[in-house]
């Protein structure tokens, strides 16, 4: 059986009532379940998914490599938080391998990503080094592909 | 010319499926929901299309030997073991065929003589009574009871045996009841059996998808073992339907005669669908379980929700089908399906399509979206209720 956050990361749109029959609950319980949660920062939001290049607006997506000198107190968390704040900043990971942190940017250029690369992250201290990756194309993002559902040929076969 | 003349008299006898003017409406609808195709909504997992991509781009195009591929065979049995803990020999025990229902056919037509009787439980998926017609047999259908959860119980069976009997299809677990056997329902058909040469043709096809138990085969109980045709594929399982892959496994003289049939009019099944098949037995565990837990998630929410609408529904144990009564409804499962399908815009199946004893009852496939079973209740909640303002007005 699914648990209950299984089924809201597949699909958070379903009713109370469709989750607790999938999961075997009831309802009741499953309101209580997801405000207890939400409450404790388990489920953080729901957002939807979009492709944005299916709709007119300009949209760069950037993947910074960034190297930086950790803090003696907290290690690398205090400068992840200082760079993360940033609205532009979409996803944020501390990295094992030859750099520290990858940063996800989105912006609505290429300008407005190097401008904040250059003048925000660059020069933040500790940071030591940046390389950055423009995203080209999209292709699956949280199982999900930016790909229009092909008309399949359905038959109607008795089985 | 003639054609009634000139066509086989067997099969003009046979009349076509009666769901197809449904299909008709259907395929005129754009906007239906529909829950009556048997059929995974899943597309096979991508491991197992890629391998039978490799197997083109290493230009693998040719026959392969009749019984199929001796590395799937292998496969099959260690699966076979794995899985059900039953033991098959992959040289000589197993034949791979195109889908299950090659294999169901192969095995009446090699059992079954003129005038034999063939056994068959219904409601039941509906190929059994055509290819045994076609086999020369003479189906004999003994209705399976809601109140027995669809069970064939040892008095029904002994009550259709006559000297004449030839088999008895197992077709569990069912299409489109959900029906099960376990093993002691499986002990108790072993003991009518005993001491006859009543063959035992087992359609598993559905034995991944048991929901609360694990699947029992007639090839599990060794007083049944030797009398067993075992018949499986990857349709349901893997959901590989359109790559028509099944098998057959029965004691040595069996599959030698239904290989030499198979070697005539197939050759072999096709090699592509062999090596996607190989990958699938060999690191394809994980999605069935993953589609088992998928399927019985919908499962729960479909029962619960047909018995919250007032449409009583016997709790499915196995395959992907709801069974619901649709008695209280005062409608015939045909006038209820297309009154359903006209008015809400939802497909599903009468009950009457699969046999004697199907009358009454509507067969709902829950292998669709959780989306579009969500949306097919609220339409047959509206649909119920509407019909019951009409009747209440009359």
């Amino acid at each position: 059986m699914h648990t209950l956050l299984e089924l809201l990361e597949q699909d958070c749109t379903q009713s109370a009532a469709q989750l607790a029959a999938q999961a075997g609950m009831t309802e009741a319980q499953v309101k209580e379940e997801m405000a207890r949660l939400e409450d404790d920062g388990t489920i953080l939001g729901y957002q939807a998914i979009i492709d944005w290049d299916r709709v007119k607006r300009e949209n760069v997506t950037a993947l910074i490599e960034v190297k930086v000198v950790p803090q003696s107190i907290d290690g690398f968390d205090r400068i992840a938080e200082r760079i993360y704040q940033y609205d532009e900043v979409e996803s944020m990971y501390l990295m094992s391998g030859s750099f520290d942190l990858t940063v996800i940017i989105s912006g609505r250029s290429l300008r407005e990503v190097a401008q904040f690369v250059g003048e925000r992250l660059a020069t933040l201290e500790g940071v030591t080094g940046t390389a950055t990756h423009f995203i080209l194309k999209k292709y699956k993002e949280k199982h999900l592909v930016f790909r229009r559902p092909e008309p399949q040929e359905r038959e109607f076969v008795f089985s | 010319m003639n054609y009634d003349q000139i066509l086989n008299t067997k099969i003009q006898g046979i009349k076509p499926s009666g769901i197809r003017k449904f299909f008709d409406i259907l395929e005129e609808m754009t906007d239906a929901i529909t829950l009556g195709i048997g059929e995974p909504d899943f597309v096979t997992p991508w491991h197992i299309r890629d391998a039978g991509i490799y197997s083109l781009e290493r230009g693998h195009t040719k026959y392969t030997s009749n019984a199929g591929m001796l590395e799937l065979r292998r496969e099959i049995a260690n699966y076979l073991k794995r899985r059900f803990d039953l033991d098959y020999n992959y040289t000589n025990q197993v034949l791979v065929t195109v889908g299950g229902s090659e294999a169901i056919d192969l095995s009446l037509r090699c059992l079954v003589n003129p005038g034999e009787e063939v056994i068959i439980p219904t409601p039941s998926f509906v190929c059994y009574g055509p290819l045994t017609e076609m086999a020369g047999g003479v189906p004999v259908y003994v209705e399976l009871k809601a109140e027995n959860q669809f069970r064939l119980t040892p008095e029904e069976l002994k009550a259709a045996i006559t000297p004449k009997t030839k088999a008895v299809v197992l077709p569990f677990p069912c299409n489109p009841t959900g029906g099960i056997m376990e093993r002691k329902d499986l002990e108790a058909i072993a003991q009518v059996l005993k001491d006859t040469d009543i063959m035992v043709l087992s359609d598993e096809i559905y034995a991944e998808l048991t929901y609360g138990q694990h699947h029992v085969s007639p090839a599990n109980l060794p007083e049944l073992y030797d009398r067993t045709v075992l018949v499986n594929g990857f349709s349901k399982s893997h959901a590989m339907t359109g790559w028509r892959m099944g098998y057959v496994c029965a004691p040595q003289p069996i599959v030698a005669a239904m290989t030499k049939l198979h070697q005539f009019g197939i050759m072999s099944a096709p090699t592509t669908s062999q090596y996607a098949a190989i990958e699938a037995m060999r690191n394809g565990d994980g999605d069935i379980e993953h589609m088992r837990e998928e399927y019985d998630s919908r499962r729960r929410y479909l029962v619960e929700n047909l018995n919250r609408i007032g449409l009583p529904c016997f709790e499915p144990k196995g395959a992907f089908y709801v069974f619901p009564c649709i008695q209280s409804t005062g409608l015939s499962s045909d006038e209820f399906c297309e009154r359903f399908l006209r008015e809400e815009k939802v497909a599903v199946i009468p009950g009457s399509a699969f046999g004697p004893g199907g009358e009454g009852y509507v067969r709902a496939c829950y292998a669709a979206s959780m989306k579009d079973i969500a949306e097919a209740v609220s339409r047959l909640d509206n649909f119920l209720q509407n019909l019951k303002g009409k009747q209440d007005a009359e």
